[in-house]
């Protein structure tokens, strides 16, 4: 099998997989019906996309294993994903300012992958961003409406704003993996993307009175399986239903 | 062994395949039917998804393997691609007054671009009213193709199909 792919595949389905998760979390939490729907749709997109991308990571991989098994029976340390996309919601400014800075990296990213010469990835990239787009409009009104708001709703999403931002650098490693998928000719080079990202995400942040925080250091480690203490709460109730009863059918 | 359907059939016999979330409209005129092709013992058929996460997927697959076994044809396979990627300017005119005539404003043709990011208006028209004096209430509506907005004039809700 060809690995390097697989491996290429396996982080961007796990990134949208964990994000999916956390904001399907929101259904029936939203701070108001509207909100509870936008999010219940924006994980529908990401779980749809983590769908398809476990397909195809189950078919470069033929062990086997279809993309349910791959998504649900694996050990924490063999997930790969971003690990800001595995932190708890918080308040509904965290989760709106996750999705903000995640949705602007991801825009700029597939719009890059959209054009590799590998047919699933820049398929895969060429439908996904349509639906990012919509995810990253509606969290950036959110930025500002809370933002330019009231005392108490600036002072939630510009701590939020912090509290994630010491999580973003780790969008843009590169690492061998990377790398050597560049070579291989559907790579991107992430770290390119940082200040395209930084100036699309300060214009919003400047229209919502917000402060940009200072770069500095990154928590790094889910592209290596290393997580946070979070992951493993979110896994027990992601996996729970096939752990219980496997191979169980609707 | 049974004679082979023409194409034109199995397109035909497609169009009786109702999209469950949008009922007025068929597969065939929504384009998510991309393909079919009659080869010497089965038939290939080619969906592709609305949305990644659509759930009305697994819906259509099984009607359309319904129509399918109505029609005698057993052997077949229902494929999936995701490129190109649906846009909402595949659909035909026919089905933009279909859905206008459902209460639901159609989405607007050539606009699945850029300008969204700006946080960029849309002049939305009522379908009930024709008042252009509507506003969006969230992006997010019923369904994931779906936006909802309000009218001013007649005061309407109303669902706007989105344009990817």
């Amino acid at each position: 099998m060809d690995k390097l792919k697989f491996d290429y595949i396996l982080r961007l389905a796990d990134d949208a997989l964990i994000i999916g998760q956390r904001l399907s979390e929101w259904c029936g939490h939203g701070p108001v019906l509207e909100e509870d729907i936008a999010l219940s749709n924006t994980s529908l997109d990401y779980i749809g996309q983590a769908t398809n991308l476990y397909k195809q990571a189950a078919a470069i991989e033929s062990a086997g294993r279809d993309e349910d098994a791959i998504a649900f029976m694996r050990e924490e340390s063999e997930y790969r994903n971003l690990l800001m996309l595995e932190l708890p919601n918080g308040d509904y400014a965290f989760t709106t300012a996750r999705q903000f800075l995640y949705s602007a990296f991801m825009h700029l990213y597939l719009e890059k992958l959209s054009n590799v010469q590998d047919e699933f990835l820049s398929g895969y990239a060429a439908k996904s961003i349509k639906e990012v787009r919509y995810h990253l409009q509606h969290a950036s009104d959110w930025v500002r409406r809370m933002g330019d708001g009231t005392e108490e709703s600036h002072k939630r999403i510009q701590d939020a704003i912090k509290q994630i931002w010491s999580y973003t650098g780790e969008m843009f490693l590169m690492d061998e993996t990377d790398r050597n998928a560049i070579a291989a000719g559907y790579g991107v080079d992430k770290a390119t993307l940082a200040g395209e990202w930084k100036s699309m995400v300060s214009e919003v942040l400047k229209e919502a009175t917000l402060e940009i925080p200072a770069d500095g250091w990154s928590h790094t480690g889910g592209r290596s399986g290393k997580h946070t203490e979070h992951m493993g709460f979110l896994l027990a109730e992601l996996q729970y239903l096939q752990r219980a009863y496997p191979g169980a059918k609707w | 062994m049974n004679q082979m359907p023409a194409e034109e059939h199995v397109w035909q016999w497609m169009t009786e395949v109702y999209d469950p979330e949008i009922p007025v409209l068929n597969v065939v005129e929504l384009g998510i039917v991309r393909k079919v092709s009659v080869n010497a013992s089965s038939i290939d058929i080619t969906i592709t998804p609305t949305y990644s996460g659509c759930p009305a997927m697994r819906t259509i697959e099984e009607d359309i393997k319904e129509i399918l076994a109505e029609k005698g044809i057993s052997d077949f396979n229902i494929l999936t691609t995701l490129s190109p990627p649906w846009t909402t300017d595949w659909m035909t005119d026919e089905a933009r007054a279909k859905l206008q005539a459902e209460g639901i404003a159609p989405p607007q043709k050539g606009s699945a671009d850029k300008g969204l990011l700006m946080g960029r208006v849309r002049d939305v028209k009522c379908p009930r009213c024709g008042s252009h004096e509507t506003y969006m209430i969230s992006q997010f509506g019923s369904t994931a193709c779906k936006s909802l907005y309000k009218c001013s004039s007649c005061l309407e809700p109303f669902d706007y199909f989105k344009c990817i």
